[in-house]
């Protein structure tokens, strides 16, 4: 039984490799001289020649990949020129703040996805059914970086409901309290484009089991609806919405980047948009291989819960 | 050529037409073809339009509102006017959006049908490839290509193009994989043509449809996407402007004039939901199947009931000791304009105890019988339109659902006929047995396991109490089916409702079934109405039997007598196609021509059009079922004549 997970866990292990080689590959991508990149342009060329035999640029490919992953492994991303520190710090210093907000746009879109497409499809052609199918395509055709931007012109400049940016007050000392405040516009602005697609998705599947022969087993067992619609068409519904969260989730911390920089909220996003901007070609290699591994972790997550829901799985 | 192309040459321009009329109906499909119009046209008509210079800067009438004399949608924080930035910024955004739709359609078709059509390594290697470019956030992959190859336009399409490729190259490796496997892909390889050429003339112009339909969906994205690299300073770089660009400049100055910023970003939001819509609407086109919505447009309640026959009064509860009483059920489909009378007027009574068999061809209203009794009948489509269902005296047409649902699964269960798709595939079936059990007799979960294994047992399911726990994709079809009997008898219902249970089986262990369902019913009491369309079947069972055609009942009769003397030419003719049990020297003579459509009846007789007796007559309503012996009814009037006597011709 405990096999599936065995062999999930082992599958992450060519695509963790897979997404080394490619930030790998980033470097090698780079116009001129890596360690003239990696440095700066202030950089003296003492430090370069220094940087350059550091790296081991003259020797090939291969061999520097493999040093690079040791290190990498130890947890030795290198040091940012731009920040003047390690790499590996400011990653994780911003790790934290980053899946706050992706993980609680994420758990706000799921829940509001679910009950949106169960309910469109229960109601179908119905005006809940339409009126919420129309909403549905709004929120996939909205830009997160400008719906982000209407939530402060609408919450913050205008009502002053919430805070116009950041994650604390900068006078009020800030508490969890002060943080959530923080939190609410982000999260909301994050999280509705993946609403929009979770709850597409959950009516079309809802749609297609409560067609199925089971459904009418159900009632014709004299069941009350409330436990047909939930225990027979929505159980089954989520084995197929659970493997789309999954890519949700990765859709989600994409988005954090726009919503980061949007509302100046201090985690990995805005870090990229900045390193990029600097060219800062160590901190982005650190920042891109942080979140992606975060989102090889959370598919392993969501299949392991696919797994769990789907009795089907076990045999294969 | 290829036998799908050659046989989609003759059809083809009727059914653009009626594609361009399926879209025309599409509202939102034409609302968004018109946004999308007008922006296009702008965008491409921009030098000619009396706009202002859009990169001509004025620091006097900087941030000047919506409106102003001049600036018809202001000015930005460089006093340069927004429309006419708004419209050169279209032009830049849509440009590159479609340039990197286009880049990745290819690149990613290529990707796709190379990996399947050569397969083994090559499509090892190729799809390995691509699962990891999707083992990356969306967006932060293409952040990282940015980041090495450095901000800019250019490359953010790119980077667009690149982290796109993925999607397209797995789903035209699903299509042709597909198409693969089919005859004149063998056929065209075997008469020598090349790989590339086979590639190109055979498979790229069956999977072209799919890949038109995956860019439709995906543009508006693309577009959506570099518009946000843009914004986030790493696309078009100043003095180019692009609309994500705009955006990202407003929002330095979004507390004091927010329009800058939300302006821009409003036409981004309408280019991308305009495509959408279209994009939906198309798809609908291409694939109705997956159109959200019947678009016939259907009857209104009005029009319902005056197509509905008169409904009589509940009858008095016909004979004494009557289980079931249907009187001139009718249940009708309505599907857009048409109406398929699915039942219509079926009348019968059964005992309590008693076991009556309905036989009929596919089509012929049994399951729909048996599904209006039970008060399931599907509702968008269909309708109880007229008649009573008489239980226990009670009318259950009538009946409020809550008051069907006390007697569905308690007193009156049903065997539907394939157990493979009626159990849950993902509760175990102890848990959609003992549901059954608790949902009309209360008490703990643990009471009603412990009942339904003691069914189970009595369904001659083996290691009953190990099986509580199985999921029924590890049971067999038999196993099920002995499951579901289980479920059904658990309550002790008065009457069992068996829906061809039996048809889905190996025919090996069909007869053990119905051994089964016959001496459990004898043990409980239990009336039985057993749909078939095997008369076989009935006359080990049944004490009487049901022909159904078209809807109708056309002859009904205690068993023994169908079998010895069929009277309706229908009847006869069903006996001379099948084979009867103890009878291996029958020859079987098939009926020939079909059924007619529900929505389409004769009038008069509805078996007319395939009786080999029929006279001008039979084709005049109404054809009444009549009485022909003490307990026998036929529905033809040439029963009383020699010629609905004797052997089949």
């Amino acid at each position: 039984m405990h096999r599936y997970v065995v062999r999930r866990l082992l599958a992450i292990v060519p695509v963790l490799f897979g997404i080394s080689v490619l930030v790998f590959l980033m470097m090698a991508l780079l116009p001129g001289d890596p360690a003239q990149a990696i440095l700066g342009p202030y950089a003296t060329p003492e430090n370069v020649a220094t940087l350059r035999e550091e790296l081991g640029l003259d020797s090939p490919a291969p061999v520097r990949f493999v040093t690079w992953l040791g290190n990498v492994v130890e947890g030795d991303f290198g040091r940012s020129y731009s920040l003047d520190r390690p790499v590996i710090d400011e990653v994780l210093e911003r790790l934290g703040p980053t899946l706050l907000l992706a993980g609680s746009a994420l758990v706000l879109s799921v829940l509001l996805g679910l009950v949106i497409g169960a309910v469109t499809a229960v109601k179908q052609h119905q005006w809940q059914d339409k009126l919420l199918t129309l909403l549905v395509l709004v929120g996939i055709s909205t830009p997160a970086f400008w719906l982000g931007l209407l939530f402060i012109v609408v919450f913050a400049v205008w009502l002053g409901w919430f805070p116009v940016s950041g994650m604390y007050d900068v006078y009020g000392g800030g508490g969890l309290a002060d943080m959530l405040h923080h939190l609410v516009l982000p999260a909301g602005a994050l999280a509705a484009v993946a609403t929009a697609v979770i709850a597409r998705l959950t009516r079309t599947n809802m749609l297609e089991v409560l067609r199925q022969d089971y459904m009418r087993t159900a009632r014709a067992k004299g069941l009350k609806p409330r436990r047909v619609i939930l225990r027979h068409a929505f159980r089954n519904a989520l084995v197929s919405v659970v493997p789309i969260i999954g890519l949700q989730a990765g859709f989600v911390l994409g988005g954090a980047v726009y919503i980061e920089t949007v509302f100046e909220w201090p985690g990995l996003g805005r870090m990229l948009v900045n390193a990029i901007g600097t060219r800062d070609i160590l901190l982005v290699q650190g920042g891109v291989l942080v979140v992606a591994t975060a989102y090889v972790f959370i598919n392993l997550i969501t299949d392991l819960i696919q797994y769990a829901l789907d009795p089907r799985i076990k045999v294969q | 050529m290829s036998e799908a192309r050659r046989d989609s040459v003759g059809p083809e321009p009727r059914r653009r037409h009626s594609a361009w009329r399926r879209l025309r109906r599409n509202g939102l499909a034409l609302l968004g073809l018109a946004v999308l119009v007008v922006i296009v046209l702008a965008a491409l008509l921009a030098p000619l339009l009396p706009l202002a210079e859009p990169d001509v800067t004025d620091l006097a009438d900087r941030l000047a509102p919506p409106l102003s004399p001049g600036h018809p949608l202001g000015t930005d924080q460089l006093g340069r006017d927004i429309l006419s930035r708004l419209v050169w910024g279209s032009q830049v955004s849509l440009a590159v959006g479609v340039f990197a739709t286009l880049v990745a359609t290819v690149l990613g078709t290529l990707i796709g049908i190379v990996a399947a059509y050569y397969g083994r390594l090559v499509d090892t290697v190729l799809m390995r490839g691509i699962d990891v470019l999707m083992a990356f956030p969306y967006l932060l992959l293409a952040l990282a290509i940015v980041a090495a190859l450095g901000p800019g336009l250019g490359n953010a399409m790119i980077a667009i193009s690149i982290v796109n490729i993925p999607f397209f190259a797995r789903a035209v490796r699903g299509a042709t994989l597909s198409l693969k496997e089919q005859d004149f892909i063998a056929a065209a390889r075997l008469s020598g043509y090349g790989s590339g050429r086979v590639l190109a003339l055979e498979i790229l112009p069956n999977v072209l449809p799919a890949i038109v339909i995956m860019m439709s969906t995906t543009i508006g994205w693309m577009i959506l996407e570099t518009a946000g690299l843009s914004f986030l300073g790493l696309g078009a770089q100043p003095p180019r402007a692009d609309l994500g660009s705009m955006l990202g400049e407003g929002r330095q100055v979004l507390t004091t004039a927010p329009h800058v910023a939300v302006v821009p970003g409003l036409v981004i939001f309408l280019v991308v939901v305009a495509i959408n819509l279209l994009g939906d609407g198309l798809r609908d086109v291409l694939d109705p199947r997956l159109s959200a919505s019947g678009d016939e447009g259907t009857l209104s309640e009005q029009q319902v009931r005056e197509l509905a026959p008169e409904r009589a009064a509940a009858p008095d509860m016909a004979r004494d000791g009557a289980l079931l009483h249907v009187a001139d059920l009718s249940t009708y489909f309505f599907v857009g304009r048409r109406v398929h009378r699915a039942v219509d007027g079926v009348s019968f009574t059964l005992d309590r105890g008693e076991a009556l068999g309905i036989v009929g061809e596919s089509g012929s209203g049994k399951t729909v019988t048996a599904l209006s009794v039970m008060g399931l009948v599907p509702r968008p489509p269909g309708r109880v339109v007229g008649g009573n269902v008489v239980f226990q005296g009670e009318d259950l047409v009538a009946a409020p659902e809550s008051r069907l649902r006390e007697l569905r699964g308690d007193r009156i269960v049903y065997i539907p006929q394939d157990p493979m798709t009626a159990l849950n595939p993902v509760l175990s079936v102890g848990e959609q047995i003992a549901e059954a059990v608790r949902a009309h007799r209360g008490g703990s979960w643990g009471q009603a396991r412990r009942r339904a294994v003691e069914f189970m047992d009595r369904a001659r399911l083996p290691q009953a109490e190990r099986h509580l726990g199985s999921y029924p994709h590890e049971l067999s079809g038999g196993m099920r089916q002995r499951v579901m009997i289980a479920m059904a008898l658990a309550n002790g219902p008065d009457l069992i409702i068996a829906d061809e249970p039996t048809t889905a089986l190996d025919v090996t262990i069909q007869a053990g079934i119905i051994e089964l369902l016959a001496t459990l019913r004898a043990e409980q009491g239990a009336a039985l109405l057993f749909i078939t369309h095997d008369l076989g079947i009935v006359s080990e069972l049944c004490d009487r039997v049901l022909v159904m055609y078209a809807g109708m009942v056309v002859e009904s009769a205690p068993i023994d007598d169908i079998l010895r003397d069929p009277r309706h030419p229908y009847t006869r003719r069903l006996l001379a196609s099948v084979p009867v049990l103890g009878q291996p020297d029958r020859s079987m003579r098939p009926i020939p021509g079909l059924p007619p459509a529900a929505d389409q009846l004769p009038p008069g007789c509805r078996f007319a059009p395939r009786c080999e007796l029929a006279l001008d007559r039979c084709r005049v309503p109404p054809i009444e079922l009549e009485r022909i012996a003490p307990n026998r009814r036929a529905r033809c009037i040439r029963v009383h004549e020699d010629v609905a006597r004797g052997p089949v011709l």
